[in-house]
């Protein structure tokens, strides 16, 4: 028999069965990694603290998302495509009604979506970022010997949701229901993949930053 | 039996050239072709047979064959209806027990190889015994049925696809006609029921040209299934804009503005309802204010509350979460004290480097 005897039921076992294995394996990924940090603790500090850690660690996390004038002089590129990327990726996730609703679903969460336009043209210049971004690590001889598989497959299965989002969108794949269900696929491969890669550091950066602003809050140094 | 042609009954019944010339514009846009075809149509007819017809009815709530019944006379649905020559049809026929039986074995026998079967309704496959007529199981009933069949028509989404019957955890082993019938062209008409205008439509089509219309890859003919709800929509524009009702009663709702958040299932459904509506094209369930369930695709009871967001996952995902949470606490403290342990003993097993390590006229061991 046939894995899936309709497009339906694709899109019935990506919104069922394929999501509670991706959410679990998101989950069960995430949790060990973070708590392999914790858990790794850290020495006894017995010095005298200068300064409070929560305030400068708090501040640090939002404070380190501007940019870095001395980053930007020496890889402007990376920033200004890292930043539209960046941008125009949480419009999408977090403004368009459907995804809206997801959340809505999930954690409870709402807020006001966008029109749909803004959303598919913040889709494409997603796309071209991710593009010119895959371009420059091909072509920047550093970068492209310091590359990974794991560089590309993190591009692949990032790129691969903004593709087929957009396809699904305009309903370039016939009948709907597959499109659709092949968009929810990749998001779910994204989910999987999440937790074992540098896509982690979506999370680990709040960690990371809030660590380097305690320490520096400690020691009573400006961050 | 069926020697007159089509034009002749209605010559019979007193409809002028000029009658038959308007019946013939309206079958054409019936049939959604364009107005170009109409002589092509008229010639058709002019020369078309009464097709017999044998109506099954199995697993199934008769809607679908109210849904015709009721579009009211004098209506074009009500025409093709009146001029084919429905042989068998259980809920119908004045006939009873055998003579019912009988009727559709002569139906049969007399317009074998050329006559249509209309099924609605599922077929049982767990046990014979939930559905049977005159005695006879539905599986072999079709299967007789369709010995001298020219082609199947599925009406309703139960035939086409399973429908209702077949929904979660299925107790009848309910399947469609077309996963059944291998020899013989099927067509489906799904939708719960489906719009009259479409099951004439289809009807028609066979009649006029003898052939089965363009069918979309689950079985539908394209010209009524070819374009989705949510394409053809008059609520799209809000879609566009980002403007969606929330509750039933909302200034959204009173608006008209987009059902998605309200569970419409249209940009997954193709169906004509958009275009042909319902009731003598007097309205439509979103026009009506509320979301399409998705009643003409396949496992359309099964994809969660009708009330629910397309995106929404359906599955039981907060256990998921609840087990995977549980799961990933357990793993990570065991994965963090090991690395803890391995820090330890990597701690213990250091030695100091000393001077003597380095020393140049230190003895080999
Ligand atoms: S009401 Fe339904 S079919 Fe109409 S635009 Fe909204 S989602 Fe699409
Ligand atoms: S609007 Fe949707 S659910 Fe309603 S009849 Fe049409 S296809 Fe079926």
């Amino acid at each position: 028999m046939e894995l899936f005897s309709n497009a339906n039921d694709f899109l019935l076992w990506t919104r069922g069965d394929a999501f509670n294995i991706a959410i679990g394996i998101f989950i069960v990924g995430s949790i060990i990694r973070v708590l392999e940090i914790f858990l790794l603790g850290r020495k006894h500090d017995f010095s005298e603290p200068r300064g409070t850690e929560w305030g400068p660690g708090l501040k640090n996390i939002i404070s380190r998302s501007a940019v870095d004038s001395g980053t930007f002089k020496r890889a402007p590129f990376v920033v200004v495509v890292g930043y539209i990327w960046h941008i125009c990726f949480f419009i999408v996730l977090l403004f368009f009604v459907p995804h809206i609703e997801l959340i809505h679903a999930t954690l409870g969460l709402k807020w006001p979506g966008i029109p749909s336009q803004f959303v598919d043209a913040s889709t494409v210049i997603a796309m071209a970022a991710l593009l010119a971004m895959l371009w420059h690590r091909l072509t920047h001889p550093v970068l492209k010997f310091l590359s990974t598989y794991e560089d590309y497959l993190v591009w692949l299965v990032t790129f691969l949701p903004l593709l087929t989002g957009y396809i699904a969108f305009h309903r370039m794949i016939d009948p709907y229901p597959m499109a659709l269900g092949l968009h929810i696929l990749s998001v779910e491969l994204l989910l999987i993949v999440f937790p074992f890669t540098k896509l982690m550091h979506a999370i680990t950066l709040f960690i990371a930053r809030w660590y380097t602003g305690a320490m520096m809050g400690r020691k009573g140094i400006e961050s | 039996m069926n020697e007159q042609t089509l034009f002749e009954l209605l010559q019979q019944q007193g409809v002028s050239r000029r009658g038959f010339l308007k019946y013939c514009t309206a079958l054409t846009s019936l049939m959604a072709l364009p107005a170009s075809m109409i002589p092509t149509v008229a010639h058709a007819l002019e020369s078309a047979r009464r097709p017999s017809v044998i109506w099954l009815s199995f697993q199934e709530c008769t809607g679908c064959a109210e849904s015709l019944l009721r579009s009211h006379s004098p209506t074009i649905e009500g025409l093709i209806f009146d001029h084919i020559s429905l042989d068998y049809q259980h809920t119908l026929q004045a006939a009873a027990g055998d003579a019912a039986e009988h009727a559709r074995e002569q139906a049969i026998k007399d317009n074998y190889g050329k006559y249509l079967v209309v099924v609605d309704g599922s077929i049982p496959l767990a046990d014979p015994g939930y559905s049977t007529i005159a005695g006879m199981s539905n599986l072999d009933m079709l299967n007789e049925t369709l010995t001298g069949a020219a082609a199947v028509i599925a009406v309703g989404t139960c035939s086409a696809y399973g429908g209702l019957p077949q929904a979660d955890p299925n107790p009848t082993g309910a399947v469609s006609v077309s996963s059944l019938v291998k020899d013989k062209p099927v067509i489906n008409v799904p939708g719960c029921p489906p719009i009259p205008t479409v099951i004439t439509g289809v009807l028609a089509h066979y009649l006029t040209f003898g052939s089965i219309p363009e069918l979309d890859s689950l079985g539908r003919p394209k010209v009524f299934y070819g374009q989705s709800i949510h394409d053809r929509c008059y609520r799209r524009p809000f879609y566009d804009k980002g403007l969606f009702a929330e509750t039933f009663d909302d200034e959204g709702a009173k608006k008209g503005w987009c059902l998605y958040r309200l569970g419409c299932k249209g940009p997954m459904t193709y169906n004509a309802c958009a275009t042909l509506k319902w009731n003598q094209q007097t309205s439509w369930p979103v026009e009506s204010g509320h979301g399409c369930l998705g009643c003409s695709e396949p496992d359309f009871w099964d994809a969660g509350s009708f009330y629910n967001a397309l995106s929404i996952p359906d599955g039981d995902y907060t256990r998921a979460a609840g087990y995977a949470v549980a799961t990933g606490v357990v793993l990570g403290a065991a994965v963090g004290f090991t690395n803890q342990k391995t820090k330890a003993t990597a701690a213990a097993q250091h030695t100091n480097v000393t001077v003597d390590d380095f020393s140049l006229n230190k003895k080999n061991k």
